[in-house]
């Protein structure tokens, strides 16, 4: 007793903290090399210091341009914002009901294992590619037009929303989903009776966040030509119509504005 | 009729967690388990509804064996078997009534347990033991919002729903404090005699075991190495069961030991319960 009390006694005596790098020369070596690797890429960055030179003015004559914005083809814009919209909505709507067969699929402690493998190949593969590229690829095959811009939020949608359903049922505490099989319940039953209530008002607040990020991203696959706000904005730009770029620029940032507030709203109501 | 001969699992991980185990429940009796942390418990009554598969050995339960199963007739099986967890295990975002209910799902089809619409007389019956396990006017009250001990009584409650042949009850008072822990194994075992089911029930706390049970199973290392009355657990089976340790403290005081079962509680603490209950 008296002899592993003072050993004990011995071992605080010596504690230090535990480091993530144990060897101090790996450590100390390691962040020397962040250093040089740091400098050696300030260098060789090719800054090209007469264009930055020439830019600044194209600047200053840009913004000047911008002023006074130009609300004038207020039908244009209108038209344009209203597509966005649709296309979010119509995105999100389709996207939340997907998403329930995959991400109930994508839940291991519910299914086999090689439909868990199926459903999450099927997240990971939608997730990879940034819904610009995604868009590029949907504009190729259905020509230009909102079409491609609904798919595009779709896939992106359908992948957020069951990797978060599945992620939450696979956290579902096991008890109940053992107590409820333990009656002699069906899988359908377990769905509807256990899974269901536990799940549903993260998955609702997961689908209203998600209406307001595909609000945000429909202004963006515009600009590859997949319909909406974002195209009327591509538009204008090409044509040097700064002021009207503005206003649609300021509309932009007004419907962001009222998504989040919308989105924050429901999501408070649902708690 | 529960007869279970042979009955092994292996994990694996490699741990056998059982090994050769046979005894028979032919009385409506309440049978505790009782052993160490690891000792096989949870997995020998997990193994009789199948939430954990055996390796090898028979499970026949009235005529049933058990372990032929598909899955269709173990859904059958499984409805005749009320289960009561260590941690409730209730749909925390569900109503008392509707957790009741799903003691239920065997009976009734989907849209029936989409919809909630259970028939009259499972309502009934639901209303009735609210009543009886003191829960009356709970019915709308949301799992989460309870306390441990009325949870279990939805616990016990759910179970006997299922109007079961058996009650398999694992470590029902673990989470609760003691006094909570006595009312609890009280409705449980007053319930499992009244209407007439033998229950098995997992327990680590000897002193409630001895009180509560008509006969006591003890498991050490997946072997069974004590079946008897609870009279007989001296010192020597509790040291077979636990290993070396002083055993006077916690073995009920001979006194105790020689009324008769029906007797064994006093008259004041079934006074106390009811109180609390009311």
């Amino acid at each position: 007793m008296a002899a592993s009390s003072s050993a004990q006694a011995g071992d605080a005596l010596r504690w230090q903290r535990i480091r993530t790098i144990e060897n101090p020369w790996v450590r100390q070596g390691l962040a020397a090399l962040a250093v040089v690797y740091l400098a050696w890429s300030l260098t060789t960055l090719e800054i090209n210091w007469t264009r930055v030179a020439d830019g600044l003015p194209r600047a200053v004559n840009l913004v000047l341009r911008m002023f006074p914005p130009d609300f004038s083809r207020g039908s244009l814009l209108f038209r344009g914002t209203l597509e966005s919209v649709q296309m979010a909505l119509a995105a999100s709507f389709f996207g939340m009901i997907l998403a329930v067969p995959i991400g109930i699929c994508g839940a291991s402690n519910l299914v086999p294992k090689p439909v868990y493998l199926a459903a999450r190949a099927f997240i990971i593969l939608s997730r990879t590619f940034h819904e610009i590229i995604v868009a590029i690829f949907f504009v190729k095959i259905f020509g230009f037009g909102p079409l491609a811009g609904v798919l595009t939020l779709l896939v992106a949608s359908t992948s957020f929303i069951s990797k978060m359903l599945a992620e939450d049922i696979e956290n579902m505490p096991p008890g109940q989903l053992e107590a409820i099989r333990a009656t002699g319940a069906s899988f359908p039953q377990l769905l509807v009776y256990c899974i269901s209530p536990q799940a549903l008002p993260r998955y609702l607040g997961v689908s209203i966040y998600r209406l307001d990020a595909n609000i945000r991203h429909s202004t963006v696959v515009g600009i590859v030509g997949a319909g909406g706000i974002g195209q009327v904005l591509a538009a204008s730009f090409s044509r040097y119509d700064y002021d009207f770029s503005l206003a649609i620029l300021l509309t932009i940032i007004s419907l962001v504005f009222l998504g989040e507030f919308f989105s924050n709203w429901v999501r408070n109501q649902l708690r | 009729m529960l007869t279970i001969s042979g009955l092994s699992k292996v994990y694996p991980t490699g741990t056998a967690a059982l090994k050769n185990v046979s005894f028979t429940v032919d009385e409506p009796k309440v049978v505790t388990i009782i052993g160490p942390s690891g000792a096989g418990k949870s997995t020998l009554i997990r193994c009789i509804n199948r939430l954990v598969e055996p390796t090898s050995g028979r499970i026949v339960l009235d005529g049933v064996d058990i372990l032929a199963l598909n899955r269709r007739d173990l859904r059958k099986a499984r409805r005749r078997m009320g289960m009561i967890f260590q941690e409730y295990n209730l749909v925390e975002r569900l109503t008392v009534m509707e957790n009741l209910l799903s003691g239920r799902l065997g009976y009734v089809g989907f849209w029936r347990t989409y919809r909630r619409k259970f028939p009259p007389e499972d309502l009934a019956a639901a209303f009735a033991l609210l009543k009886r396990v003191g829960l009356s006017g709970y019915q709308s009250t949301r799992a989460d919002a309870l306390s441990g001990g009325e949870r279990q009584r939805v616990g016990i409650s759910r179970a006997l729903m299922q109007q079961p042949d058996l009650l398999l009850v694992d470590e029902p008072t673990a989470s609760l404090d003691p006094k909570t822990s006595r009312q609890i194994m009280r409705i449980l075992v007053e319930l499992a005699h009244e209407r007439g089911t033998p229950a098995l029930v997992n327990i680590h706390d000897v002193g409630l075991a001895q009180s509560f049970a008509d006969r006591i199973i003890g498991l050490r290392g997946g072997e069974i190495v004590f079946d008897g009355p609870p009279e007989r657990v001296t010192a020597d089976v509790l040291t077979a069961i636990y290993g070396e340790e002083d055993w006077s403290t916690t073995i009920r005081r001979s006194d105790d030991e020689t009324e008769k079962p029906d007797h064994r509680r006093s008259e004041g603490e079934d006074s106390l319960v009811r109180e609390s209950l009311a």
